[in-house]
């Protein structure tokens, strides 16, 4: 019987068919997309921290206000991804409850610090531009929850991104001092943007089930060849230069070959030991229990609250 | 149309309340006590901080030359600061931010009520505007107060202390400053005296459903107005200016 369940759900998977909260799925697969969907919204609201870093000290008005809707933007897309999880069967306290332990992980690009303002830009530009690479196909991925949430996702993200190209022309065309600041930003991110898109295809254990599933549609090394095309002419036109000596087209190919990622360090920033692990994970920790007596004053509230109703409505009955 | 230079400093005064309340608030993006209310305060520093950009265009419209929003904004030192006290208090905790918003939020709702009547067409388009969302933040925090006034024995606790810390900072609201002063006088600004029994009322009101009480020592501090603010001003205007004072005439 379970083999028919499962070929069923496969055969649907195939025919390109959503799958929708009641219907069955295999535990791995519910506990496959579970994982990764609520990483990728504890990565919004971690994401958050490192460019709210800059709200108060952004530099005129019109910037402040942007960052503002932008960094909003990464907390709604938090909501909509918790949603989305919360139909596999987790709430979403038990899922912070994960990420605060340190049980759940989240992007490890957002354990970099942002040391200026140029790191507003290089992290819309290079970073939003690498979640959009990986995230665009998740649209069409088989779950339809996350697949509806990733449509809204993509759709800010695209703005997030064009807004932090922005940035970098501004600051290119700007002082000598600007430009070395976008400089500076490009060849900190750049790296680690790169790592975005996960190990080698060669050392990525799980992805074959998951693209059979179609919630991956293409490697993680297709989708980082991708990045770097788009990227090496949007560095021409800002006129800097990416960090990588190796970087150059390939005829043969009709690709950009580039150099050897460092994956000593992306194991150590996922162990927990880049430069700001600690310090993001304990502003989670902490907005979380030092809110606590306000969520459970709003519950206690709420039930004050019904009761006096239920008590008027008994003495008006009676 | 009414004096340049008084509306100019009239427009100041408005405009620095809620820039200064607006950078307080999105200090909390990110460290929110739950992600729906993170949105919500940060909704309400975009609100704030686009209210304060009309006015200072204005500003930099009378002031006239290179003048631009941002050369109002970032170009003046704490003295030259207008805000009042109270919207520079810092967050301390989520019961002070609320009870900080609440206070502002009344005055702010009858403020821009009464210039809605303004003689001058450009602060009477603005206050049409901003009112729409004031009534919204008021409708808020209000709630915010009831909720956790009316919650837990800690958060009636926590909310009282934070009444109590910055009730000497609300009577700054109705002392007029000499340019308020003028400008009612000039026919386009309100009296401040009818605003504030208004306030008084709708504080009052809302409190008794909180279950919290209004201290009874009731010394009030002033200073803000008149450009005299507390210490919290100069790290704000530190933070706030940082990249316009280290790279001078830079364009971002």
């Amino acid at each position: 019987m379970e083999i028919n369940l499962e070929e069923a759900f496969q055969k649907r998977i195939d025919e390109e068919i959503k799958i929708e909260p009641r219907d069955w799925m295999p535990e791995k697969y519910r506990k496959t997309l579970l994982r990764q969907i609520s990483q990728h919204a504890h990565s919004e609201i971690v994401g958050m921290l490192p460019e709210g870093n800059w709200i108060t000290r952004a530099p005129n008005l019109r910037r402040k206000v942007a960052l503002l809707a932008k960094v909003q933007d990464e907390a709604g897309h938090g909501l909509y991804l918790y949603s989305a999880a919360e139909t596999l069967g987790m709430t979403r306290d038990e899922m912070l409850a994960e990420l605060h332990s340190g049980k759940a992980k989240y992007s490890s690009i957002f354990n970099y610090p942002t040391l200026t303002w140029a790191d507003m830009g290089a992290i819309g530009w290079l970073v939003d531009g690498a979640a959009i690479m990986n995230q665009v196909p998740l649209c069409r991925a088989s779950y339809g929850p996350y697949a509806r949430a990733m449509v809204r996702v993509c759709k800010e993200e695209s703005f997030h991104q064009r807004q932090g190209y922005e940035i970098m022309l501004t600051l290119c065309q700007g002082t000598p001092e600007q430009k070395a600041m976008a400089q500076d930003a490009l060849n900190r991110w750049w790296w680690p943007s790169m790592m975005m898109f996960g190990p080698n295809d060669d050392n990525s254990p799980n992805s074959a089930q998951s693209t059979k599933w179609k919630i991956k549609r293409f490697s993680n090394d297709e989708l980082r060849q991708k990045f770097v095309d788009v990227s090496v002419p949007q560095a021409e036109i800002l006129g800097i230069t990416i960090p990588d000596a190796d970087l150059k087209w390939n005829e043969a190919r009709g690709h950009y070959d580039f150099g050897v990622i460092n994956w000593d360090e992306f194991n150590q920033v996922v162990a927990g030991n880049g430069p700001c692990n600690k310090q993001r994970l304990k502003a989670r920790v902490d907005a979380w229990e030092n809110g606590a007596w306000v969520r459970e004053a709003a519950v206690a509230y709420a039930e004050k609250r019904e009761k006096r109703k239920q008590n008027t409505e008994n003495t008006n009955a009676a | 149309m009414a004096d340049k230079d008084l509306l100019y400093n009239y427009t100041l005064h408005l405009a620095d309340n809620s820039m200064i309340l607006g950078q307080r608030c999105g200090e909390w993006c990110g460290h929110g006590p739950v992600l729906e209310q993170d949105i919500a305060l940060t909704n309400i520093a975009l609100d704030l901080i686009g209210e304060a950009r009309s006015l200072y265009q204005l500003a930099a419209s009378l002031k006239g030359g290179t003048a631009t929003e941002d050369t109002v904004a970032f170009l003046r030192d704490v003295l030259a600061y207008r805000n009042v006290l109270l919207v520079e208090q810092p967050n301390t905790d989520w019961a002070y931010t609320i009870v900080r918003q609440f206070f502002y939020d009344v005055f702010h709702f009858y403020l821009h009520s009464e210039l809605m009547n303004s003689s001058e067409e450009r602060l009477k388009n603005i206050a049409t505007k901003t009112i729409k969302e004031v009534t919204y933040h008021l409708k808020w925090s209000s709630e915010w107060m009831i909720r956790l006034g009316d919650g837990t024995d800690l958060s009636r606790e926590k909310m009282q202390d934070a009444v109590n810390g910055l009730w000497e900072f609300t009577g700054e609201l109705f002392m007029s400053s000499a340019i308020e002063q003028k400008a009612f006088e000039a026919g386009f600004a309100p009296d401040l005296n009818i605003l504030k029994p208004l306030w008084q009322e709708k504080v009052e009101d809302v409190l008794a459903e909180s279950t919290l009480f209004i201290p009874e020592k009731n010394y009030q501090q002033k200073g803000g107005k008149t450009g005299v603010h507390s210490e919290h001003m100069g790290f704000i205007l530190a933070d706030m200016q940082f990249l316009q004072r280290a790279y001078p005439g830079a364009n971002w």
